[in-house]
């Protein structure tokens, strides 16, 4: 949900579209133009046939303008009636009291009778700079919060928490998920391999989303998940692996081209691009993989020069062109990994209201059948 | 100068030593421990210097159990008790002056003196730090030092893959200790008149990292207190003034 009437000169002079970004830069009123934009999208995907529509948290940046996103579940909870909806997800490490999170996820569960899918992620590395929380102990209490929120859901209450970061003498939620156990959990990361292997665990065997990657990368993280699994002793089943990728699908692949270029240009240029201080703070992830990801990471992090719409082509970090390309794109992919679960982000960057619609249009109509006939 | 390991409980960490005489212990900033520095070497020429690597920095052990300044003040207070330590000279700079005053706050039996050099640990309200985990090395460079060539000089040294690395677990480290509150410990300030030896509190009066009117806290708080501003100077005085820093210190230590 980026704030799309930025004044990119401006920005050219930061050195992030994230924290420290001047908000004299937002306007409310074109602000408020931009939600009631967003919110119709996402409730036009039900109307399309789309499973699940997703909003997300991100803080202090023109990047997304959801810093609470189940404010926005909650508003199209009303809007619609059948579709699931993601919130993808909210960042645990960054509350101090992880009830709220499993207290507001009920309710949303409560309301939607069950459609709410819980995404839990940390945040990415600028939110440890927005709230002043201590990177070096992201993980811990992503774990932990996470432990907290599903006991919430699923012991009987009142029971006391004791954990290192959070602790509670009374545990006890009203209103209880709609959903039995508890809404269905995703992760959604950049892949660090922490949370691969947590997500991978027998005991929770959770989804795993990777985003914003190259498809080099993509295939290698959802290999690490079967990895994982198997070293536990079981085969990860293709609902377990997911794939969130800007998609932008046109009648030629010309036309693809030339009409997402400035788009998926300013998502990974202006929005997206973070220092390396900003974008892996110490410690939130472990050393090695810290380490691994400053080599690999070409998609994020700071650059050399502008990515160009081809780099990101040829990468395979954003699918663009004719039905036909975009199916065999995907195809690709999934041949390699097996995956099951593809979040399409069919507006990114400055992407208009218009070409939105007509990408969201032609992806429901000429690639999502062949999607589900597998 | 020997490099030498030293263990306290089952924590080992790295060391230099060298010089005889009664003992100077430093404990080094953020960045961890430097090389062998002139200024150690200075110090080293009348006093026994000690100056350990803080768990968790560089190749020291990084043990679980250390997880903010007061886990660090406590250990370093087993390692004098271990040295058998009498009437030492306690010297940190940044984060280390930090250590060494949570130290003192607890327990001054075995101290002599403590010489901060622009010491961490303590805020002032309006006068905002610099944020160190967000500037780029460049900016870091700049912002450390007054002479630029010193700056320059940081910049021009490309790290080794085994420095690089060493640099990248010392700000792990940094992070664990000092990210949240930013490099103060909010109870700090009152109780720094428990420090009961003769502390002298150096500061760059150019450091744009702790400004200068940090040291009116400790100038205001600590009981046996000296404040000495030195002209044309970063946050590091002991790296960018070194021989002046050391003759201040070296002048403070022998009168205690």
């Amino acid at each position: 949900m980026p704030y799309r009437p930025l004044d990119m000169a401006e920005r050219a002079k930061q050195r992030s579209a994230w924290v420290v970004l001047p908000n004299r830069l937002y306007d409310p009123k074109r602000g408020a133009d931009e939600y009631e934009s967003y919110i119709g999208q996402l409730v036009y995907a039900e109307e399309l046939g789309f499973d699940v529509i997703s909003v997300n948290e991100h803080h202090q940046t023109a990047y997304g303008m959801m810093p609470a996103p189940n404010l926005i579940a909650s508003a199209l909870i009303q809007r619609t009636k059948r579709v699931k909806i993601a919130i993808l997800g909210r960042a645990l490490p960054l509350v101090n009291n992880p009830v709220w999170i499993a207290e507001e996820f009920s309710m949303l569960d409560n309301l939607s009778r069950g459609r709410i899918i819980a995404g839990f992620v940390r945040g990415i590395g600028t939110e440890y700079h927005a709230t002043g929380l201590n990177p070096a102990f992201s993980q811990e209490r992503f774990q932990e919060a996470h432990d907290l929120i599903v006991a919430a859901w699923t012991r009987p209450g009142p029971f006391e928490f004791e954990g290192e970061h959070y602790n509670f003498r009374y545990v006890n939620l009203w209103p209880r998920p709609y959903q039995t156990p508890h809404p269905p959990i995703w992760i959604p990361s950049q892949g660090s391999s922490e949370t691969i292997r947590w997500a991978s665990h027998p005991a929770r065997k959770y989804p795993f989303l990777i985003t914003f990657s190259a498809q080099d990368l993509v295939v290698r993280y959802l290999e690490m998940y079967r990895e994982e699994a198997r070293k536990h002793g079981y085969e990860a089943d293709g609902n377990q692996l997911g794939w969130a990728v800007p998609i932008y699908v046109a009648d030629s692949d010309e036309r693809a081209r030339a009409e997402a270029a400035r788009a998926i240009e300013s998502l990974f240029n202006d929005y997206l691009n973070n220092p390396w201080e900003m974008l892996l703070p110490p410690g939130y992830m472990s050393l090695s993989s810290m380490q691994r990801t400053m080599k690999v990471r070409k998609s994020l992090g700071t650059q050399a020069r502008r990515q160009t719409i081809d780099d990101l082509m040829t990468s395979g970090t954003a699918i663009i062109g004719s039905p036909k390309t975009v199916r065999e794109r995907i195809k690709r992919v999934r041949e390699a990994t097996g995956f099951n679960r593809l979040v399409t982000m069919l507006q990114f960057g400055v992407l208009p209201d218009e070409l939105t619609r007509r990408n969201m249009e032609m992806f429901a109509a000429e690639v999502m059948p062949h999607l589900r006939r597998g | 100068m020997q490099e030498a390991s030293l263990t306290t409980r089952d924590v080992t960490v790295r060391l230099f030593r060298a010089g005889r005489g009664r003992m100077l212990i430093f404990l080094h900033g953020a960045a961890g421990l430097p090389g062998w520095i002139p200024f150690f070497e200075q110090l080293s020429t009348k006093y026994e210097v000690l100056a350990p690597e803080h768990p968790g920095f560089g190749t020291s052990a990084n043990p679980p159990w250390i997880r903010n300044v007061a886990d660090v003040a406590m250990y370093y207070l087993d390692v004098l008790d271990s040295l058998n330590a009498q009437k030492v000279h306690l010297v940190g700079n940044s984060l280390g002056g930090w250590i060494a005053a949570e130290a003192a706050v607890r327990n001054c039996t075995r101290l002599a003196s403590l010489s901060l050099i622009a010491p961490a640990g303590v805020r002032v309200k309006g006068v905002p730090m610099g944020d160190n985990f967000i500037w780029s090395p460049q900016e870091s460079a700049q912002n450390l030092f007054y002479d630029r060539s010193f700056s320059e000089r940081m910049l021009e040294q490309a790290p080794s893959e085994k420095e690089a690395e060493i640099q990248l677990i010392n700000r792990f480290a940094a992070a664990r200790l000092g990210w949240e509150p930013r490099w103060f410990n909010p109870a700090l300030e009152r109780w720094l008149h428990r420090i009961e030896v003769p502390t002298l509190v150096l500061w760059g009066d150019n450091d744009k990292f702790l400004p200068r009117q940090y040291a009116e806290v400790w100038q205001k708080n600590v009981p046996q207190v000296t404040v000495d501003v030195i002209p044309q100077c970063g946050h590091l005085p002991h790296v960018e003034k070194a021989e002046l820093t050391a003759r201040k210190i070296l002048a403070f230590v022998d009168r205690h």
